[in-house]
């Protein structure tokens, strides 16, 4: 560590954290972050550049870092583009410069520097337009190894991310000064309080300040104010928490980096912690950014920010460079220069913007042995892959080489104002400050300190306190607020130097150039917005930090206009990048939703389904047997059983919705297309809902099981859907209606039992009051009786297969036993569980509706369910259903189809064409909807929609689909296949 | 968003289903095809005060009308539909 000072700093000299970066072993201390390390080690080249591939160093020490971008661990863990300076430093960490080929020290594309000239803003739309073939074969790939940022991990993330929320009176955001007195004073108050930093530690300036607040040294002071924090019950500190977004009503959003400095997550902890903090008030103590002077050569390894430089020295004890070149556009280049006083760093000498230079600040360089330049700037620099000179221009324009491996910049500061303008507020210049401010907050939202444009630990301090104490007392807490001090330290204005030979950076991440702006003026993107995406100006992952205000300062230079007419861009979320996986969370692979089980899932599991994903539901698909080797095999001998003997399915995942209320009936006959209110007691009805636009929202059936009391159900897929729009009828269009109803969907679990035989499995499960004859029961008859020596059911005769059926619904908790119960009473019928494949084969043998065909663009016509229509009520889609363009007969209306060929497959998706008509959109006919081969039948049927299809049974078509390149010939039937006169049905 | 529900308290957007203008009267049942059409589509776009339904479908799942500024979001007023439309 060559260049650390043998003491100072906040790091711990007793411990040694051995780390390596591009292979090679380095050593650091506790207290480091990765930057420092190296910086430590004599390590000055970090990176190469976006663009030209031009060797980069550290810029600042911070979160605004757009040179030293580094690829933090490795394999499936590797993360790109991380800030070398928000690292911490933990024992054998692994990093990789990035954009570098084949090394860092030897880069083949940093042959793109020499080509510069045609590497300008614009270059990739004027250079790569044509052929337009060529661009994603040839341009694309080229361009992206030649530019580019660091390589992602390319196996799943191991690591797990957890999302949780937060509710508090005041949120700090921010732990530097201003941010510490704020939540100090709220904390005071009694008010709950979130204090967030994106630092390991909090402090943010006071850790590299080397002067004292009252007889304390600033560092110690901030430990001591954390300490503080820390005893009281309502305050919370969460260090290594970046806020990324604001939202409304007091909403934040943050990121925490739990586990991001240590080797891996340790004991089941995330990587990261995504927080929702909710705050009544919240405080922005953020604090500004150092802005870079802009001038020819002053992207070199070993120019730096002189506040960055400060850090350097004095919280971890290193020294960026032998001997130094200071330049300033006010006052902060002197304080750097008193730092290097102090520690005995060489400065050769100091550049000031400023004509005339205070007296005890000429003492001081004296003292210092630095020349200074009064009115000087800075003419170019020198070195290969760090600085070695720096050319100066005096007052009068003489030029000197001076020897320096550091050139310190002070070109004054930018409030961190982004988390004030995410809700939309234009960012105002403020010319007194030289710099943009937050104008108009949201509500409930206050800058203090330097994100408010204060400057100097005095003011940081005052304002925080005072704003913490407003908000505390916002809050409702009894807290004094204290009196804000009117004195302000004068700002630093811009400084731009005048141009030379080399090229002047302004986004160092995006290596955009002051050249750049000025084609980007001269071909007419005078609008700051347009200025941005031509140049990509502050489009890099540090969002121009370190860039924007220059980049704008020098587009209002150019077209003649002031700083506040040319305006910024808006400033959006997230603040800092934030990794996908973290805003995922937990939802992620299975975990991306819950997954919904029915009452019965351990029975169909023992059975050996194949379960299938339909929205949130794990439902059996079909059962395999041993020595079937493919579903289909499985299927078939299921459908078959089910039209031979008995079949056993679970269709607990219906929704279920339980109405009661002397108007219940009404409600219904207002909702469902059919008349309900002449449906008896005892029996049931299948039943269509309409969106008020006309199109079919959902189908079920309704039983009567009392006069004032009904069961419908829904589809699965719509159940919530369905149950949000009869509330929504209910409360909103006829509260006068007396009727009460709830979601019973998980209180009872159903199962099919269909077949031939389905009647005398019933019967030995029923208790015998309840009588199912046919007579006694028949078709669509519903009733509420005992079965299973007496657990309560409810039963009905419903089918869906087209076969003797019933629907037998259980309370949820006795839904293994009734099945097992069910099962067993069916062993000498063959009684066979069939899953979701087979059911929807035979719905289709039968022509029944399901999602395929309500898809929320159908209509009842379309459907061919017009005859269910009421005529003498009014219900929901009523009138809308009828507009004329709904009613034509080219609109396509629900057919069946089977193969010309019999042995051939048909496919769902392809869609219908007269035989001789040309495979074009003006000839589509219609598409088909579901298909299924049909044990029954034996061959391969569909439903789909054809125009004017209800005319057209019997007719020849083309089933073509030119996504698969697929075709076959179908005919026209009518949707019911099998059994249309419903014999078995009603059996 | 936080929206301050009657019933349940103040609760994150993500409990609360849009569906979009309050007060729009169902019409009769012998209204013109054009009167449905307005009811169905017509909707305004203002730029200011709006009144909206929102359900609190992971709370008390009633239907509330929500006084919601569109430019700025601020919530004015929330009342359980019954009450707003008595």
């Amino acid at each position: 560590m060559t260049n650390r000072l043998s003491q100072g700093g906040l790091i711990d000299r007793s411990v040694t954290i051995p780390f390596r970066f591009d292979g090679v072993t380095y050593t650091g201390y506790p207290g480091d972050t990765l930057a420092s390390a190296l910086l430590a080690s004599g390590v000055r080249l970090f990176g190469r550049s976006f663009k030209y591939h031009r060797p980069r160093g550290l810029l600042s020490a911070g979160s605004e870092e757009p040179n030293a971008l580094v690829e933090l661990r490795e394999g499936a863990r590797r993360e790109p583009n991380v800030p070398a300076t928000m690292v911490e430093l933990y024992p054998d960490l692994v990093a990789a410069s990035q954009n570098r080929y084949p090394s860092l020290r030897f880069d083949l594309l940093a042959a793109n520097g020499l080509l510069a000239p045609i590497f300008g803003a614009g270059f990739y739309y004027k250079t790569f337009m044509w052929p337009a073939s060529f661009w994603e074969r040839l341009y694309e790939p080229l361009i992206r190894r030649a530019a580019g940022l660091g390589r992602s991990a390319t196996e799943p993330d191991p690591d797990h991310y957890e999302r949780a929320t937060l509710f508090c009176d005041v949120l700090v955001i921010g732990g530097g000064a201003a941010g510490l007195a704020a939540a100090r004073e709220a904390g005071r108050s009694g008010a709950r309080v979130v204090l967030c930093d994106e630092g390991s530690r909090l402090g943010g300036w006071l850790l590299s300040e080397p002067g004292p607040i009252g007889d304390r040294p600033a560092a110690i002071w901030a430990e001591q104010t954390v300490a503080e924090l820390q005893t009281m019950d309502e305050v919370r500190v969460m260090p290594r928490t970046t806020v990324l977004a604001t939202f409304d009503h007091g909403t934040y959003v943050a990121v925490e980096r739990v586990a991001d400095h240590k080797l891996m997550p340790e004991g089941g902890e995330p990587r990261q912690r995504v927080w929702h903090i909710i705050a009544r008030r919240s405080i922005v103590a953020c604090g500004a950014t150092e802005r870079p002077l802009v001038f020819g050569g002053n992207d070199r390894p070993g120019v730096m920010l002189s506040g960055s430089v400060r850090t350097y020295l004095n919280r971890y004890a290193v020294t960026p460079g032998r001997r130094a070149v200071i330049a300033t556009t006010g006052d902060d280049g002197w304080d750097l220069l008193a730092d290097c006083v102090r520690l005995g760093v060489d400065v050769a000498a100091i550049v000031d913007r400023r004509g005339t230079i205070a007296a005890d600040r000429l003492d001081l360089a004296r003292r210092a042995g630095a020349q200074v330049f009064a009115g000087g700037h800075i003419g170019a620099t020198a070195g290969a892959r760090r600085l070695s000179a720096v050319e100066v221009l005096d007052s009068g324009g003489k030029r000197q080489r001076l020897t320096a491996d550091l050139l310190a910049m002070a070109g004054g500061w930018t409030p961190a104002i982004g988390l004030a303008c995410h809700l939309g507020a234009k960012p105002v210049w403020n010319e007194e400050s030289s710099a943009f401010l937050a104008a108009e907050a949201p509500p409930g939202l206050r800058l203090v300190g330097g994100a408010a444009g204060l400057i100097g630990l005095v003011q940081a301090l005052e304002s925080g306190a005072h704003g913490g104490a407003e908000a505390a007392s916002a809050c409702g807490f009894a807290v004094a607020v204290p009196a804000m001090a009117t004195h302000s330290e004068a700002a630093a204005p811009l400084w731009f130097m005048p141009a030379n030979r080399q090229k002047a950076f302004v986004d160092f991440q995006h290596d955009v150039a002051v050249s750049d702006v000025a084609l980007a003026h001269r071909e007419g993107y005078r609008s700051v917005e347009h200025l941005k995406r031509y140049t990509t100006l502050g489009m890099a992952t540090d969002q121009g930090r370190t860039a924007n205000v220059n980049g704008l300062a020098l587009m209002a230079q150019m077209t003649g206009r002031d700083i506040a007419a040319t305006g910024t861009t808006r400033l959006r979320p997230p603040h800092t990048p934030v990794a996908i996986g973290a805003l995922a969370g937990m939802h992620r692979g299975r975990d991306y939703r819950p997954t919904r089980l029915t009452p019965a899932q351990g029975w169909a599991r023992e059975q050996g389904a194949v379960f299938i994903e339909t929205g949130p539901w794990l439902r059996a698909q079909y059962f395999p047997r041993t020595g079937e080797d493919d579903w289909l095999q499985s299927v078939t001998r299921e459908v078959h059983a089910v039209r031979s003997a008995v079949g056993l399915c679970d269709v607990s995942t219906l929704g279920k919705i339980e109405l009661v209320g002397s108007d219940a009936a009404t409600f219904l006959d207002r909702v469902y297309v059919n008349t309900i209110a002449t449906l008896p007691v005892g029996r049931a009805r299948y039943g269509l809902m309409l969106r008020e636009d006309g199109f079919t929202l959902d189908d079920g059936t309704i039983a009567r099981l009392q006069p004032d009391r009904f069961v419908i159900t829904t589809t699965t897929g719509e159940a919530h859907a369905v149950m949000s729009h009869l509330e929504y009828c209910h409360q909103v269009l006829w509260p006068e209606l007396d009727v009460h109803f709830v979601s019973i969907s998980d209180r009872w679990a159903q199962f099919a039992v269909a077949g031939p035989r389905s009647r005398a499995v019933l019967q030995a499960v029923l208790d015998p009051g309840l009588d199912i004859s046919g007579d006694a029961f028949p078709f669509m008859a519903a009733a509420e009786g005992r079965a299973f020596g007496g657990l309560r059911i409810r039963l009905f005769r419903i089918s869906f297969s087209g076969e003797l059926a019933y629907e037998l619904a259980v309370p949820a908790p006795q839904a293994e036993t009734a099945v097992r119960a069910l099962m067993q009473a069916g062993a000498g019928e063959g009684i066979t569980p069939y899953g979701l494949e087979a059911m929807s084969v035979m719905r289709i043998e039968k022509g029944y509706a399901a999602g395929g065909e309500i898809n929320g663009q159908t209509t009842p016509r379309d459907l061919g369910l017009e005859k269910m229509l009421a005529k003498r009520k009014d219900y929901i889609g009523r009138v809308l259903m009828r507009r004329r363009a709904l009613q034509e007969a080219s609109r396509p209306t629900l057919v069946g189809l089977r193969p010309t060929d019999r042995s051939a497959r048909l496919h769902g998706g392809a869609h219908f064409l007269a035989l001789q008509a040309p495979a074009t959109a003006a000839h589509d006919e219609g598409w088909v909807s579901s298909v299924a081969f049909s044990p029954t039948l034996g061959h391969w049927i569909g439903l789909g929609f054809l125009a004017n299809g209800a005319a057209r049974h019997g007719e020849r078509v083309r089933a073509y689909d030119p996504l698969r390149n697929r075709e076959t010939e179908v005919e026209i039937m009518p949707p019911c296949q099998f059994d249309p006169e419903g014999v078995r049905l009603h059996g | 968003m936080r929206i301050p529900c009657p019933h349940c308290g103040e609760r994150g957007n993500d409990e609360f289903l849009y569906r979009g203008a309050a007060g729009l009267p169902r019409p009769p049942a012998d209204a013109t095809e054009a009167q449905w059409h307005d009811y169905v589509y017509l909707r305004d776009n203002p730029y200011g005060s709006h009144r909206e339904l929102w359900q609190h479908v992971h709370g008390c799942r009633r239907w509330l009308v929500v006084t919601r500024d569109t430019r700025t979001h601020v919530i004015a007023a929330v009342t359980d539909v019954s009450m707003a439309l008595s």
